[in-house]
């Protein structure tokens, strides 16, 4: 099984730069600064690179909409890792530090940036004492600082950490969380790549994504666009939780079948119970009923069957559990998390938890379904940001592939009123 | 006058952290949570405080403030227990867990203990799925928790 993230991820140390040295770490440098900043953007395009952090947009593109001749430009690596299943970038940040400062240093000289920032959540200040050293460490030896390896490019990386804010993990309210505001999402256009951080252009990409940047330097773009489907290249973190025997982070060759993901790699489903449900892409994505488990996890594939790739959290339910249960946690996260800026998110989500709610207490009545998906309707694709979007997608999968165990609960007499 | 002062060890760490920085109100949340974590609360006057070196107005601190879960108007145990109940730990039991802690603790979910020495929160996913249920105790992550697990945990801070 190729693996390119993880390829020595359980190597004693690897965090430290001694170690990441030894297993060929920041030899992409000089071949990076031998050839022309640009020619860096064309290799991450023709790599077909996508961004991990949950949208898939192609990471060279993304780089290429810079506008054109203004400085500063400024690179922010989101490690705000906050989608429900998600915990692939916490293992990178802990365990292998110098290869997202590698892939960001790339990234920084291809696109002429002198100044990065490492927004990390709140909850991740373990992580950033383990980042700052690995930071010191790569000043300290020339990888960063004035003048690196005698190229005249010029780079400092600082961590910044955010307070607890899941919103922040969208690019826009992840700027206005760093520039010292409230974590709020901006109007686009402008995007990031025009008017980013301190209206400046800047680069916004996600760990993961970064961290495939000195792979692509280091071996070239056609060895890693030979992996993977025609438009899905590469390889990508899953990370597995929920009933399975070995949940666990899992690098896959993208394309792979979810079966083998969800069986041979995390052992299958424990207890002796069957598969009954799997969410993607992270509680933001649509759940799947068990019949479409042979899905080749890629873009294309699971878009295709009806849900998304995003960051690649696999969620895997089994049969003991009633889907209303799981679909009520998951508004109530979104209710916690929206900002309150956008009418239809702030209202919307609450609306749908207290009618979820009543169905639960066996209070529902059958039209409760119809005023559910009326109000995913008037709130999908009609706010700021996704997050409104993302309240909706577990509700509508679950109406669509689970409405029976909806109906479980119309059956009941009423749970007396709390 | 504001009664809150940065000691001298704050103020060389407040002014690394505004370093970092070309615009200092990025500093925003760094000073929070560098007062956070040395007083276990964000005061008023440590708002009017963090004003001035920023710039801004208190009022402008405070509404930043206010829309992060991880500052706190009032003061916190000496250890934060932020137990996790999204989606993958939900699958794996928490509820059971934190009804567990809530009880050992004497408490319930949101509270502080009499000693000053807990404060038990619920807390959305806090990215270490793959060890579900889990749970972060200041700055530490505690995965595959059983009621075992959690008193072993708790019986072992001082």
């Amino acid at each position: 099984m190729t693996q390119i993230l993880f390829k020595n991820i359980n190597a004693k140390d690897l965090h430290t730069l001694k170690v990441y040295e030894e297993q060929g770490g920041y030899q992409s440098l000089k071949k990076a600064f031998a050839r022309k900043p640009e020619e860096i953007i064309e290799m991450v395009k023709a790599s077909g690179l996508r961004g991990r952090g949950g949208a898939g947009f192609p990471a060279g593109l993304k780089w290429s909409f810079l506008a054109k001749n203004v400085f500063p430009r400024y690179l922010c690596c989101n490690a705000d890792e906050s989608e429900p299943g998600t915990c692939k970038d916490r293992e990178l940040l802990l365990k292998n530090p110098h290869m997202l400062i590698e892939g960001m240093i790339l990234c920084s000289y291809a696109c002429q940036i002198e100044t990065g920032y490492i927004y990390m959540r709140g909850e991740f200040h373990d992580l950033s004492f383990i980042m700052d050293k690995a930071l010191e460490e790569a000043h300290a030896k020339g990888y960063l600082g004035k003048n690196i390896l005698g190229s005249g490019f010029n780079l400092d990386i600082h961590t910044h950490l955010g307070a607890g804010a899941y919103i922040c993990g969208e690019e826009s309210a992840l700027l206005n969380s760093l520039e010292g505001g409230r974590g709020e999402p901006r109007m686009k256009p402008p995007f990031p790549a025009v008017e980013g951080l301190y209206a400046k252009p800047t680069v916004i990409n996600n760990v993961e994504t970064l961290c495939v940047v000195p792979y692509i330097v280091n071996e070239g773009a056609e060895k890693y666009a030979a992996l993977g489907t025609e438009k899905s290249k590469g390889t990508k973190l899953v990370s597995v939780s929920g009933h399975v025997k070995k949940p666990g982070n899992y690098e896959v060759v993208l394309g792979t079948p979810t079966r083998e993901i969800i069986y041979d790699l995390a052992g299958g489903i424990r207890d002796g119970n069957k598969l009954k449900a799997f969410i993607p892409g992270g509680s933001s994505t649509p759940m799947l009923p068990a019949d479409k488990v042979d899905v080749g996890y890629d873009y294309e594939a699971i878009a295709e069957a009806g849900s998304m790739l995003g960051s690649g959290a696999l969620i895997v339910i089994d049969d003991s559990v009633n889907i209303v249960e799981t679909t009520l946690r998951l508004i109530s996260f979104y209710m916690h998390e929206s900002c309150g800026k956008c009418t239809p998110c702030r209202e919307g989500t609450r609306w749908l938890y207290q009618i979820v709610e009543r169905i639960m207490q066996n209070k529902g009545q059958l039209e409760y379904i119809d005023k559910l998906e009326d109000i995913c309707g008037n709130m999908a694709m009609k706010t700021f940001c996704p997050l409104a979007d993302a309240c909706v997608s577990p509700v509508v999968s679950s109406i669509k592939h689970f409405r029976s165990d909806y109906e479980e609960y119309f059956k009941k007499i009423p749970v007396s009123s709390v | 006058m504001s009664g809150f002062i940065f000691s001298e060890k704050q103020e060389k760490e407040v002014a690394r952290i505004i370093a970092k920085y070309p615009f200092k109100k990025s500093a925003m949340l760094p000073l929070l949570t560098l007062v956070q974590r040395d007083e276990r609360v964000v005061s008023p006057d440590a708002m009017v405080a963090i004003s001035k070196k920023l710039d801004c107005s208190p009022a402008y601190v405070q509404s930043v403030m206010s829309f992060y879960t991880m500052y706190h108007t009032e003061k916190v145990g000496k250890y934060m227990i932020l137990f996790c109940i999204n989606i993958s730990c939900q699958l794996n039991g928490c509820d059971k867990l934190l009804e567990h802690t809530a009880k050992k603790l004497g408490i319930k979910v949101g509270e502080t203990t009499g000693d000053e020495k807990f404060t038990l929160h619920r807390e959305e996913c806090l990215a270490d799925c793959t060890r579900a249920p889990m749970m972060r105790v200041n700055d530490t992550y505690y995965g595959d928790l059983t009621e075992q697990r959690i008193d072993q945990v708790l019986d072992s801070l001082d």
